[in-house]
């Protein structure tokens, strides 16, 4: 993703407005308001890049996360001109001159374009009790049991989710009804549903996704589809647990 | 429905202890919008016979009103109908009105959200929400005409109902919400279910997204031709509403006249001169015609 592009090279560099929403809720006396930023831009530069340099530069103020800057760890999402994504991977030659960043809605608000998905997918993980559920005990001597490579593949592809929110700031569902467990969490279900070594029953699995705050609340809007950043097959994946979960409750 | 669940032993459970009932909704409204789309496209064909003319039009009603299997037409089976699929309409908007947004707040924040998000899919579903509110209203009022008057369903019936009775508004609304509504379901239905998925899922959803337009720009070609159609019945019947139609064969047998049946009469061979006599009669404006059916002329040239 980070080619640079060729003519930009020759071309003057351009010029750069990022308007950012400003709020910090830590601070009463902060209202939101929009912050535009004057910057030039610079060859192969990412958002990332381009709001370290703000920081550093012209506002140390400004809050916004990141910390593998590879689009590995999901801290770095945010609302870039109107639609989720990762800052980090980002190129800003692929946006227009003028450039608006806002926090990811729904999520708590740590300040400026921060915001708090970690409470938000813990709280996830313990509502959907997303590990596995095993009654063997384990003999840490003995070797694993073996899993067939497909298998381990298909169960790695759903696993490559970093948590960054983007597919629940993307959901139309999500923002209307604040309980609902949002494609992150759907996703989740599908993957331990694959893996063998859990060894809860489609009906224990109905016990956490089977009601409108679960499977049966998503509207197949597809937002979180198409803005995943790991592109990772959440359609299918919900349309595939939406079938396991109509027949527990055709049963 | 409890938002947190608390499973000590999630391993290994015969049912569930959460209620069924969410899926079964679901599968409910999922089944009953099928039932009404291609219900819809079934219905879009059969009221289009009027572009193959009033006849076939009218071979259609009268089918539907089992003149066919009975060997007379009994308009009831229409309202039946008619109230059957009433009954699977309100089924499935009271299921999908659970997906509304509950309050004004929601509503708000979705469009709040889709302006934003300049999402295609986010954009469909506001569409489908939109017209289907709409349809609960107008899809209503024609099922209940549908049920209430079947016996007026005919080429100067329905042409009627267009232009006197001032439908055509109505029919063009209701026209344009059900295409949307419609084809926009049953792409949803789709994605929903991962039907036709394959191995590429999105490459299939993209195809899928043009066969909706296809699917959406026929029906709306098809239906205003037929509504144009209908609409232009109505006009030149304007000055006999209430009028039922008689198909042409039923004026070949009938409207033979006494005056019309001298020159046969008086012929050496009949026979040659019989079909310009029947071919007179086809011409005949339609009041005449009907009034030559009011007042059968005896001389039964037809078996029945
Ligand atoms: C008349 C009142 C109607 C209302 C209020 C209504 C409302 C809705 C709404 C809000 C949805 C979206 C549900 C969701 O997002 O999960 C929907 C889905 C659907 N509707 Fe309707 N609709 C009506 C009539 C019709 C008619 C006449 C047809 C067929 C021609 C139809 C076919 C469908 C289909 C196929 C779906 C997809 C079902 C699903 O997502 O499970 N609807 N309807
Ligand atoms: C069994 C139920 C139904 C019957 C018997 C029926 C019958 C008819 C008939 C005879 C017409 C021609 C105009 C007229 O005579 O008024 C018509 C037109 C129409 N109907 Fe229905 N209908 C039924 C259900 C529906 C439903 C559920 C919808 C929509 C959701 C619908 C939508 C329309 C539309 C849009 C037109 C105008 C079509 C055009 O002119 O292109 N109908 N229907
Ligand atoms: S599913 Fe995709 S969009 Fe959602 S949290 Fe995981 S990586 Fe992010
Ligand atoms: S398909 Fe739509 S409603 Fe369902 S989780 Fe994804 S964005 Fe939300
Ligand atoms: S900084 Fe880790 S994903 Fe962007």
């Amino acid at each position: 993703m980070s080619t640079v592009n060729p003519t930009e090279a020759q071309q003057p560099p351009r010029t750069l407005k990022i308007s950012i929403l400003r709020h910090n809720p830590q601070d009463p006396a902060s209202v939101p308001h929009m912050q535009t930023f004057t910057l030039e831009e610079a060859p192969a530069m990412t958002l990332f890049v381009a709001l370290n340099d703000l920081r550093e530069h012209q506002d140390p103020s400004l809050q916004f996360d990141f910390v593998c800057r590879a689009g590995i760890c999901g801290s770095c999402a945010m609302v870039i001109n109107g639609r989720p994504g990762l800052a980090c991977r980002t190129l800003t030659h692929t946006l227009a001159p003028e450039i608006t960043l806002a926090p990811l809605p729904f999520f708590e608000l740590i300040g400026d374009l921060s915001v708090n998905t970690g409470k938000w997918m813990r709280s996830m993980s313990e509502r959907l009790q997303t590990w596995i559920h095993s009654t063997d005990s384990v003999d840490i001597k003995r070797l694993e049991a073996r899993m067939e490579p497909e298998l381990a593949e298909a169960i790695y592809e759903l696993e490559r989710c970093i948590e960054c929110g983007c597919c629940v700031a993307a959901c139309g569902t999500a923002q209307m009804r604040e309980d609902f467990v949002g494609a992150v969490g759907m996703n989740r279900i599908a993957r331990f549903r694959l893996d063998p070594r859990d060894q809860r029953s489609d009906e224990a699995f109905y016990d956490l996704i089977g009601d409108d705050d679960g499977i049966f609340g998503c509207m197949s809007l597809l937002g979180c589809q198409d803005v995943c950043p790991k592109n990772l097959p959440l359609q299918s994946q919900i349309a595939f647990l939406r079938r396991k979960m109509v027949k527990v409750g055709l049963s | 429905m409890s938002k947190t669940t608390d499973l000590a032993d999630a391993s290994a459970k015969p049912t569930p202890l959460k209620s069924k009932l969410p899926a079964r909704l679901d599968f409910w409204q999922s089944a009953t919008g099928l039932f009404l789309a291609l219900f819809m496209w079934l219905h879009m064909f059969f009221v289009a016979s009027i572009l193959l003319g009033k006849d076939a039009m009218y071979t259609v009603a009268k089918f539907f009103e089992g003149y066919h299997f009975f060997g007379q037409p009994y308009p009831i089976l229409v309202t039946i109908a008619a109230a059957g699929v009433f009954a699977v309409l309100i089924a499935h908007a009271g299921l999908a009105m659970r997906k509304f947004p509950a309050n004004y707040r929601q509503y708000s924040t979705f469009r709040r959200h889709m302006k934003s998000l300049r999402h295609d899919d986010t954009n469909l579903w506001f569409i489908q929400v939109f017209t289907g509110f709409a349809m609960f209203f107008m899809v209503s009022i024609h099922l209940y005409i549908m049920m209430t008057q079947p016996h007026t369903i005919d080429p100067y019936g329905s042409g009627d109902r267009m232009v006197t009775d001032w439908m055509w508004p109505l029919y063009l609304l209701l026209l344009l919400a059900v295409e949307l509504h419609a084809s926009i379901g049953l792409y949803r239905l789709a994605v929903k279910w991962g039907w036709f998925e394959g191995k590429d899922a999105q490459a299939t959803r993209r195809r899928l997204k043009q066969a909706k337009w296809a699917v959406t720009v026929f029906f709306l070609v098809l239906g205003l031709a037929t509504l144009a159609a209908y609409i232009k019945v109505g006009l030149d019947n304007r000055d006999n509403y209430g009028q039922r139609y008689v198909p042409s064969w039923e004026r070949q047998t009938q409207a033979p006249t006494p005056q019309a049946l001298i020159p046969a009469a008086q012929s050496a061979a009949p026979d040659t001169t019989a079909p310009s006599v029947v071919d007179s009669a086809v011409e005949v404006d339609a009041p005449l015609a009907s009034d030559a059916v009011v007042e059968p002329s005896g001389q039964d040239v037809g078996t029945d």
